[in-house]
């Protein structure tokens, strides 16, 4: 590839499918800053997917040894014993957990985010919407500690009489029964928490890509006779659709990880406890349970079949992004 | 922006660096500063027949271990070194699994453990040979704090509740439910209980609090307890993290009931109800632990004082639920200068006036015939 000219980074760098209009005169040069930008930029993203992989890799290393000792099934197993010479454990209650209260966090995130964002973006008065922009960002400053402690102390009491609510006249329908588990310490309400912690994520994302909507396809909807909402409908949302999406997944990933404000907040359930339905019921999520335990490994077995539980939120984190990839890719083609 | 982010953490790296160099080359100073004190101390001290200050040792300490004890030794670490300017004693309350682990593998100059190193294989290790291969001697468990563990409760109208090993481990294994049950009302006569749901909270942790309090159940009423005692609950109820964990939820929960350590009782002004082993009713006080501390077995050889509580004790006024923790250190240390240290802060902790202030934050003091014991282990340090 050297030319007379050299060889631009452009060149070496697998761009998209049509080659970009730089890698097309060759006219880089060998000049050293050139050079170790290119290197660095290049090192850096080696650095994140050996990174990725390591982790990956040593997750494995240290699980496999305790998979292969279990004597209950992995996936499908509710018990947890991971000590001793007959260790049987399963992580289907610990996925239950996650997702749900997961899918909780973002069913309430993302249509309040992006209707915040919306409200920023095109209903606000220009003085307010940067500091109301500011100040959702100013919730994703908050430590984790603090919302569940927040959670526990100050929001669980005032959410426990709509909890008993719900109780009291829906709890003929599986999903809203009641349980064993008393006060706030419940998925739903781990759910709500999460929504609040990942709302930042959500809105500012959201803000960003609503802001880029061409002016153009803004007037041209307003001037075929678009009331606003109409015009957002038409021009704003699908323009953004990609950003909320990809801000969803990240929030989501936020939530599936989150550790300490749900381990100070669930209650988790004592071995035996007969199966619910219910997301008034306690458990543990993958995060929770490690970090309630992370003290005590004292064994390689021990600590593998935790870090085997890690193993699959390190997955599952892995396929939602994915997931997400592939949405993105699709919907390109719609919106620019 | 970017850059200015980058600049930003750049310089808090730097400052960071700058600070722990400080901390570095200080406590060089102070251990080097320290060391020619302190052998100036010895050598006045042979002349003079043996003064205070010449115990003090100098240099830093390490340890590592149960958060059980964490506020006991962070009180004692504190005024040994406001005694001994010259030293330092670090604590790092990570659990008693991963004390004992730093320990074996030489991290750290000490352990705290609430219980004694095994000496039964577990998970392919034997604990205490593994210990006293690093050491080269015997590693010792020398008792030296004795936390009582209280049943706490919060149900409106009753201040004074009585449990018996047997209802005790009805309530946390879920058989009785309710406060009114008439095996609570037989042993309460006189307390009107209220018809309420019993709620068990428990340690979502696994927990040396857990493990001694299932102990207990165990041995004091085999016929209702019968999973085996571990650090992991095998109970019912609902689990809450740490001490401050099910404290908490007791305290915000009416009808709840959990087992604590007692200043987590006292702190959140919960009930702490009366064991009753089969000698009458016995209260929650430094004196009554120390009762049961006394009666407990010595199950080690020679200067390895590891305790065999006996959980169903019957003797009047003991208050059987207890855990003792115990540092575990090495008979010969291989450093002569951290042996000599070391000697002074078990020394310390163990001195009757550390041990009696230990029971204004929670804990019990260990009686005297155990802390005699314990002082003539301390003697044999090497």
């Amino acid at each position: 590839m050297a030319t007379v000219t050299g060889v631009s980074v452009a060149d070496e760098v697998p761009g998209p499918p049509e080659r970009s209009p730089l890698s097309a005169d060759g006219a880089g040069t060998r000049r050293l800053g050139d050079r170790l930008f290119g290197g660095a930029a290049q090192g850096a993203g080696i650095l994140v997917i050996a990174l990725v992989t390591l982790v990956g890799l040593f997750l494995l290393w240290q699980a496999v040894p305790a998979l292969a000792r279990n004597e209950a099934g992995f996936l499908t197993s509710r018990e947890w014993t991971v000590s001793g010479d007959h260790p049987r454990f399963g992580i289907v209650e610990l996925l239950w957990t996650t997702v749900v209260s997961s899918l909780i966090a973002m069913a309430i995130a993302v249509p309040v985010g992006v209707a915040v964002a919306l409200f920023i973006t095109q209903y606000a008065p220009r003085w307010l919407a940067k500091p109301a922009a500011n100040l959702v960002d100013l919730l994703a400053a908050v430590p984790s500690i603090i919302y569940g402690l927040w959670g526990l102390r100050t929001f669980g009491p005032k959410y426990e009489p709509v909890q008993t609510f719900l109780q009291d006249k829906l709890g003929a329908f599986p999903l809203l029964s009641k349980t064993s588990v008393s006060g706030s310490g419940t998925v739903m309400f781990i759910g709500i928490v999460l929504a609040i912690m990942v709302l930042p994520i959500v809105t500012a994302l959201s803000r960003e890509v609503f802001a880029q909507t061409p002016v153009a396809h803004k007037e041209g909807a307003l001037a075929l006779g678009a009331t606003r909402w109409e015009m957002i409908r038409t021009a704003v949302l699908p323009f953004g659709r990609p950003g909320v999406i990809s801000a969803s997944m990240l929030a989501l990933g936020r939530a599936l990880g989150e550790t300490i404000a749900v381990t100070i907040i669930v209650s988790t359930l004592a071995d035996q406890t007969v199966w619910s339905w219910s997301l008034f019921n306690g458990g543990e999520t993958f995060a929770s349970r490690i970090a309630n335990n992370a003290q005590e490994f004292d064994s390689p077995q021990k600590a593998g079949a935790f870090i085997a539980a890690g193993l699959v939120l390190f997955i599952l984190t892995f396929i939602v992004n994915a997931v997400a990839r592939i949405v993105i890719e699709r919907r390109k083609a719609f919106s620019e | 922006m970017k850059i200015q982010r980058l600049g930003q953490l750049a310089s808090v790296a730097l400052v960071g660096s700058l600070a722990l160099a400080a901390c570095g080359s200080d406590n060089n100073n102070a251990s080097g500063g320290g060391a020619s004190s302190g052998s100036g101390g010895s050598s006045s001290s042979s002349g003079a027949g043996g003064s205070g200050a010449a115990e003090c040792g100098s240099g830093t300490l390490n340890a590592e271990g149960s958060s059980a004890q964490k506020n006991a030794i962070e009180e004692a670490i504190s005024t040994f070194q406001d005694e001994c300017s010259g030293a330092t004693v670090n604590y790092n309350p990570t659990g008693s699994g991963a004390g004992i682990k730093q320990f074996i593998a030489g991290q750290v100059d000490f352990a705290g453990s609430d219980s004694a190193l095994k000496t039964v294989e577990k998970d392919g290790v034997v604990e205490a040979d593994a210990a006293a291969k690093y050491c080269g001697s015997p590693a010792w468990n020398l008792p030296m704090v004795t936390g009582p563990i209280a049943i706490a409760f919060n149900v409106k109208g009753v201040d004074r509740l009585v449990l018996t090993p047997q209802v005790a481990a009805g309530i946390f294994s879920g058989k009785v439910t309710t406060w009114n049950d008439p095996s609570i009302a037989k042993i309460n006569s006189g307390v009107s209980l209220p018809a309420e749901p019993i709620k068990v909270f428990f340690r979502s942790d696994e927990s040396g609090t857990t493990e001694n309090f299932t102990k207990y159940l165990k041995a004091a009423a085999p016929s209702a307890w019968t999973a085996e005692p571990g650090k992991k609950w095998t109970g019912k109820g609902e689990g809450k993290p740490k001490s401050d964990g099910v404290a908490g939820a007791v305290k915000s929960t009416e009808g709840g009931i959990t087992y604590a350590e007692w200043s987590y009782a006292k702190d959140n002004s919960l009930g702490i109800a009366q064991i009753d082993n089969g000698a009458g009713p016995v209260e929650l006080t430094g004196e009554a632990v120390g009762k049961a501390v006394s009666a407990a077995k010595a199950d080690g050889q020679g200067h390895d004082l590891r305790l065999k509580l006996d959980y169903a004790t019957k003797e009047a006024g003991a208050y059987p639920i207890l855990l003792v923790t115990y540092e575990i250190v090495c008979s010969k240390s291989k450093d002569a200068g951290k042996a000599a240290l070391t000697k002074a802060f078990l020394k310390h902790f163990a001195s009757a006036e550390t041990q009696k202030s230990l029971e204004d934050i929670g804990y019990a003091p260990l009686p005297d015939e155990v802390r005699t014991k314990v002082d003539a282990a301390i003697a044999a340090l090497s």
